[in-house]
């Protein structure tokens, strides 16, 4: 079957639900989770364009002749890498903003600092 | 035989040392063994550029896999500079940690410290160093996260939102770097640079070209903090320890406009970028823009590392002036201005650290008097921030003379006009800081020592460079404008 522009589509939706979570949202927690969409619908993009019509897996072997191109693949491997790394780091500087100012809204955080 | 492998070393050496230094754990011991590292990528900085200028371009297959299928590392005069650039700061700047470190950071963390500073390290020479598209993203994340780790160690409690802060908007910015990444190694199936190249100019007509070029270009912006895509850029730097505000402040945005003089130049080609999308046109408004609003915001500002980030907003706002030029004298005021800036504010903010040692604080109320009491970390200030106004026998009058020059030569001279009186606004916010410290009696009279020598040896090493390159323009000037003219390739 032909996935045609299907794939593209989610991304794109993902990619603008993710962006405007990250901008609407004052919880730093509901931010980073909007970031994680955001990240995700990339490697969504990477992985389809990897794709061949037709194509198995990229395994060697006797009669395999089409298959999809590995190299979005493997790159994309290495973005979730990354993607985990910033959403642990930004949790973990939650936690502390938490310890430090008993609050993850952003507003809050914000007024506590213009009260000193 | 070493001599082959010096690309990959300048990577692979600092970035094995990280780990080292957490195994290590003694604070003086991860600092001296961290020293050597960067003295040691210093030395391996100043042989890539002596053999660049010498022999020309010098490639490296990383792993022995040749260039379409490994990666490659592309050692030009543009990056030799810019990597030279990084290790100069890296290691006076180290040089300097120990006192304010120990001051500012509690002592269990002090290995993480070192160890963060040389990740990010490895990340900016990364992302200079490299030949490949994908491996640029990567390294930038490197050096982004390690920062992250650098400006949450701040001791005031908003130093965690200042990260974060700074964490969304950069993870915002990679992530659109990777998707025009993408985009682009759908058009050509490549990533290489070089390759890159010489594909992308059969695809200029498609709309995925133009979609990959508008995330690249914005995605770098957000990452050099050019306005008004700064927000993240003046907490960071207010709320970061130090150190980290020296280090950052005089290297990662620089990298960053590497990336940009690298992706625009080089990949998509000038005569792309700025003739048929005419980014020139967008770029000189928002540079010119940027050094008024960011000079005006510095003029009122109540503390002095906040002064300085903004005035590094609107610094950021000349080098991007100069490459918006996209001729060789304004790229050789952009580049040597890069470079310069890097010495200034360096100097300017290790002042400040010596000040927030001694005074505790880098707000400007705490400074009165400070003339008389700390005279020679002073001095420097003033030296520097000569530098930074652009007075003639300082580095700063160099860089804005050869833009002032470059606008000349197109014959815009309300450009000109422009950025010679955006001068007077630096003199403003210069002048606030030298009024309180010199004019004003001090609220107390307690007795203030200078810094420790360690630190003023840093402070005075970039200060007086900043004088030496305003006076003798070999090295910086020489070198901007062969990194220029290969950028628009007037030579071979």
């Amino acid at each position: 079957m032909e996935p045609g522009l299907y794939n593209y589509w989610v991304a794109i939706v993902l990619m603008m639900i993710g962006l405007y979570t990250v901008i609407a949202r004052s919880n730093l927690i509901k931010k980073l989770i909007g970031l994680s969409i955001f990240q995700v619908s990339v490697f969504y993009l990477y992985i389809s364009m990897g794709k061949v019509t037709g194509g198995t897996a990229p395994i060697l072997g006797e009669g395999i002749l089409i298959y999809s191109n590995p190299i979005p693949h493997v790159l994309i491997l290495t973005a979730i890498v990354v993607g985990i790394a910033t959403s642990a780091l930004g949790l973990a500087i939650v936690v502390r903003i938490q310890e430090a100012y008993h609050t993850v809204e952003e507003d809050e955080i914000l007024e506590q600092d213009r009260a000193l | 035989m070493i001599d082959a492998h010096l690309p990959v070393l300048q990577i692979v050496v600092p970035l094995m040392a990280a780990p080292i230094c957490v195994l290590l754990r003694r604070k003086t011991m991860t600092w001296a063994f961290a020293m050597l590292v960067t003295l040691f990528s210093f030395g391996i900085a100043t042989q890539l550029l002596s053999k660049v200028l010498s022999d020309g371009v010098v490639s490296y297959a990383l792993g022995g896999w040749a260039a379409p299928i490994g990666i490659e590392y592309r050692v030009d005069v543009v990056n030799a500079f810019v990597l030279l650039l990084v290790t100069i700061i890296g290691s006076v700047v180290l040089f300097y940690a120990p006192p304010s470190v120990a001051n500012e950071i509690s002592g269990e963390r002090h290995y993480l410290f070192y160890a963060s500073y040389l990740l990010c390290l490895t990340g900016l020479l990364g992302i200079t160093i490299t030949g490949d598209a994908f491996n640029v993203f990567v390294f930038l994340e490197i050096s982004s996260l390690s920062s992250y780790t650098l400006i949450a160690m701040g001791r005031d409690r908003r130093a965690l939102l200042a990260s974060y802060q700074y964490l969304i908007l950069g993870a915002i910015g990679a992530t659109f770097i990777v998707i025009a990444i993408g985009l682009m190694y759908m058009m050509t199936g490549t990533l290489n640079m070089a390759d890159l190249a010489d594909r992308l100019p059969a695809m200029f007509e498609t709309r995925t070209a133009m979609v990959a070029f508008a995330f690249l270009t914005v995605g770098v912006l957000i990452k050099l903090a050019l306005f008004p895509l700064h927000m993240w850029l003046p907490n960071a730097y207010c709320y970061a320890p130090s150190v980290v505000t020296a280090f950052l402040a005089s290297t990662a945005t620089k990298v960053l406009i590497y990336v940009f003089l690298r992706f625009t130049f080089t990949i998509w080609g000038a005569e792309f970028v700025f003739e048929t999308l005419n980014l020139d046109a967008f770029l000189i408004p928002l540079a010119l823009i940027g050094i008024y609003v960011a000079s005006i915001a510095a003029i009122y500002q109540t503390n002095v590392k906040r002064l300085l980030a903004y005035s590094s907003v609107a610094q950021i706002g000349y080098m991007m002036l100069g490459i918006g030029f996209v001729s060789v004298t304004g790229l050789t005021g952009g580049i040597v201005h890069m470079f310069n800036h890097a010495m200034m504010k360096g100097a300017l903010f290790l002042a400040v650290g010596c000040v927030v040692l001694r005074v505790g604080s880098a707000e400007l109320a705490d400074w009165k008097g400070l003339g008389r009491r700390m005279p020679v970390t002073m001095a420097a200030f003033v030296l520097a921030g000569l530098g930074l106004i652009g007075v003639p026998l300082t580095a700063g009058f160099i860089s804005k003379w050869y833009l002032i020059l470059a606008a000349l030569e197109k014959g815009w001279w309300p450009v000109a006009m422009l950025a010679l009186i955006s001068s007077l606004l630096a003199v403003m916010y210069v002048w606030r800081v030298v009024e309180v410290a010199y004019f004003q009696k001090p609220d107390e009279d307690v007795e203030i020592k200078e810094a420790p020598l360690q630190m003023q040896i840093s402070m005075w090493i970039l200060t007086l460079a900043t004088l030496y390159f305003g006076v003798s323009t070999d090295l910086t000037v020489g070198v901007a404008k062969q990194a220029a003219e290969w950028l628009l390739g007037v030579t071979p």
